[in-house]
């Protein structure tokens, strides 16, 4: 029996495989490679060492008072001081367990979610039972709990709730004004395309400040509404008129043959729209509509022109407070770490939405 | 835009001027006075840990709460930006306005409103490294200033620098941090703005390097804000600051004015604190109205200690705030 001897395997040349292929094709391909590569790389290197030195290396995480921020770095410990007022806003102490439940509801909500299925109808129990739970732990004054006004409202909180309520109850009204764009009834769609092109052609910050200032001029002497509740209804007229351009868009990208199959099935027009496109229309829109969900949920730092004390608000009158004065910076990069982290949790869940709903190239 | 604003503030100060009575009895009847605020400014109107709004502007609130319903916490502080707080209070949304707004010709005769008295005197001021070695604002020629955008700032600084014949430069920032950021930087020589501010950034600053420059530049009394055409209210507000003033004058505090009720013997004292006299029925109010004030919040000088005074982070001296008697400015008309 012969035996044979493992021949030993040898190393691929460096140029075929490995780090320095990898860099000799990636970084130095060309000339224009190379320019980039060093333009880039140089910066990176000029930003991020002092950023790490600053907000790691010579930072402060420990203590409770503005003394134990001795360093030159950045001092979180006003960050995990002020931790409550970021996430809750002024609601009381003792009330926050019911703002926890609700961050945790919406855990348990979201899983149920994924697993009922496709039972459609356990969905939309789930969907419409959670509103009414958040609404009633958050606002209290029933069932024992103790009322919280709007005022309290601020943070973290605030801003998902503005965003959260902005984004959901805008989908059916944009719905309808896209159905009414595209209907055959000239009052509903001169109502629509007018009501559609108007708030278009006018920034967020401009409604928000009309609802706010010149609104309460009409109302009769004494009269006031909720300020929270004017944002909202403000936010959700607003996004509504971007969601209805969305679904036109995927209106328009649905073959025709669709409209003419469902009609010759004998469907309604509610049953065609409803049945037949607009799934498809949902389908082709998601990236567009979570674009938007993104672009509401950082608009929702406008409400600061207001008077409302959003997360981005926060920071600044947490840093005003004078035991505390001088951590702004430190308040703006936490912020936007959040903000990073939601607004790139919604375009995660837009791509796997997507890639779970593509049906055709299967 | 700015414009526009103004011009309906003017046409609903109008509308609104004769429907607006009744201040007393609406506050009377929900048993909470609605006091509109700012959104916060260091030892004016700002949150501790605790929650709970407090601060020198939020303690003219408080003694109003006081003398109408007894009790200094039925507040309902509503925060508002710099451009709300006019309207807010035209609407009805507030009972009376205590944020920092400064009392001026054209905002007391066109916006329907009234100023019921100054509780701080601002102005303008600078804030130097000392090692510019500058005792002066009039030695800042050619020098370079940080300031804010969007207020009146930088319009006074170029009527004064024009009216002594001097050069500046000045570098524009959004934000209160980016002014601290650019000085610390180097990009200018100088900060200015309202002194109560320049106290506030000085917190963050090493104090032992920079120092609050004494000239003043411009006037700007701060004071609160009720509607116009309730007179009765009116008086309310503006006799609630009064109070104030008198018992820090006649030296009645919170902690001996149960004291000073029962055993003074001066008849400004027992007619202040409703021992003697009707004062309290003159303005429709329990006799006691100025001793819950004094009690619950104290005369002017411990809220100025207690927000803004030595003791406190922003370090503010009394200056023309102390009173009259103490060579300052703070003068109330006599109570009798």
């Amino acid at each position: 029996m012969a035996i044979y001897e493992i021949e030993q395997s040898q190393k691929s040349p460096t140029n075929t495989k490995g780090p320095i292929k990898w860099v000799l094709d990636n970084l130095v391909a060309t000339p224009t490679h190379v320019i980039f590569s060093f333009l880039i790389l140089g910066l990176l290197y000029i930003t991020i060492p002092p950023f790490i030195t600053w907000a790691i290396i010579d930072a402060n995480f420990i203590g409770t008072t503005k003394a134990s921020c001795t360093g030159d770095g950045a001092c979180w410990v006003f960050i995990i001081h002020k931790m409550d007022f970021f996430i809750y806003g002024f609601y009381p102490e003792s009330e926050i367990y019911r703002i926890n439940w609700v961050f945790g509801l919406s855990i348990i909500f979201l899983l149920l979610f994924k697993y009922t299925g496709k039972t459609f109808k356990a969905k939309i129990a789930l969907f419409s039972l959670f509103p009414i739970i958040a609404y009633f732990l958050i606002t209290g004054g029933s069932f024992g709990l103790v009322e919280v006004p709007t005022d309290k409202w601020g943070g973290l909180m605030l801003t998902l709730i503005i965003s959260s309520i902005g984004i959901v109850v805008a989908m059916p009204v944009g719905i309808i004004l896209a159905f009414g764009r595209q209907s055959k009834l000239p009052i509903i769609k001169s109502f629509s395309i007018v009501y559609i092109e108007f708030v278009r052609g006018v920034p967020l910050i401009t409604i928000l400040f009309m609802g706010s200032v010149i609104l309460p001029m009409f109302f009769p002497e004494g009269m006031t509404f909720d300020k929270l509740l004017r944002v909202l209804i403000v936010v959700t007229l607003f996004q509504a008129a971007y969601v209805a351009e969305v679904i036109r868009g995927g209106l328009q990208a649905i073959p025709k043959g669709q409209y003419e199959a469902a009609d010759s099935e004998g469907l309604s027009y509610w049953q065609k729209m409803l049945i037949i496109i607009l799934p498809q229309v949902i389908k082709v829109s998601i990236p567009n509509l979570v674009g938007n969900a993104i672009g509401l949920f950082k608009d929702t730092t406008l409400v600061l022109i207001i008077g409302l004390f959003d997360l981005l608000t926060m920071v600044g009158l947490t840093s005003i407070d004078s035991h505390w004065t001088g951590f702004a910076t430190e308040g703006y990069v936490f912020v936007g770490f959040i903000f990073l982290i939601f607004c790139s949790g919604l375009s995660r869940y837009s791509k796997v939405l997507e890639d779970r709903l593509n049906t055709e190239n299967r | 835009m700015k414009k526009i604003l103004k011009l309906s503030l003017i046409a609903i100060a109008v509308i609104g001027m004769n429907v607006n009575a009744g201040t007393f009895e609406k506050v009377k009847k929900e048993g909470v006075l609605h006091c509109g605020m700012s959104t916060g400014f260091a030892g004016f109107a700002e949150m501790g840990d605790d929650k709970v709004w407090k601060g020198f502007d939020i303690d003219m609130c408080r003694a109003v709460a006081a003398a109408v319903l007894g009790d200094a916490n039925k507040l309902n502080n509503h925060s508002l930006t710099s451009k709300e707080r006019f309207i807010a209070l035209q609407t009805g949304e507030i009972d009376m306005l205590a944020r920092s707004t400064t009392w001026t010709y054209s905002r007391d005769t066109s916006l329907g409103l009234n100023f019921a008295g100054v509780n701080y005197y601002d102005g303008q001021g600078f804030l130097v490294a000392k090692s510019l070695g500058v005792k002066d604002a009039r030695e800042l020629d050619g020098a370079t200033f940080c300031l804010q955008t969007g207020n009146t700032t930088e319009l006074n600084l170029a009527d004064y620098f024009l009216q002594h014949n001097m050069e500046y430069k000045s570098v524009s920032y959004d934000t209160d941090a980016q002014v601290i950021a650019g000085f610390k930087a180097g990009r200018c020589d100088a900060i200015t703005t309202d002194q109560s501010g320049l106290y506030s950034k000085l917190t963050v600053l090493d104090k032992s390097k920079y120092i609050v420059l004494p000239n003043i530049i411009s006037k700007e009394p701060l004071g609160p804000v009720v509607r116009q055409g309730d007179d009765r209210w009116f008086n309310i507000v503006k006799w609630s600051l009064n109070a104030m003033i008198t018992a820090e004058e006649l030296g009645i505090t919170s902690k001996n004015a149960a004291d000073l009720a029962k055993n003074s013997n001066n008849p400004e004292i027992q007619r202040l604190l409703g021992v003697n006299g009707n004062l309290g029925e003159m303005l429709g109010l329990d006799a006691k109205w100025a001793y819950n004030i004094i009690t619950q919040v104290g005369n002017y000088s411990e809220s100025f200690e207690k927000h803004l005074g030595v003791n406190t982070p922003l370090d503010i001296k009394r200056g023309i705030n102390a009173l009259w008697t103490n060579g300052g400015i703070l003068y109330s008309p006599p109570f009798r």
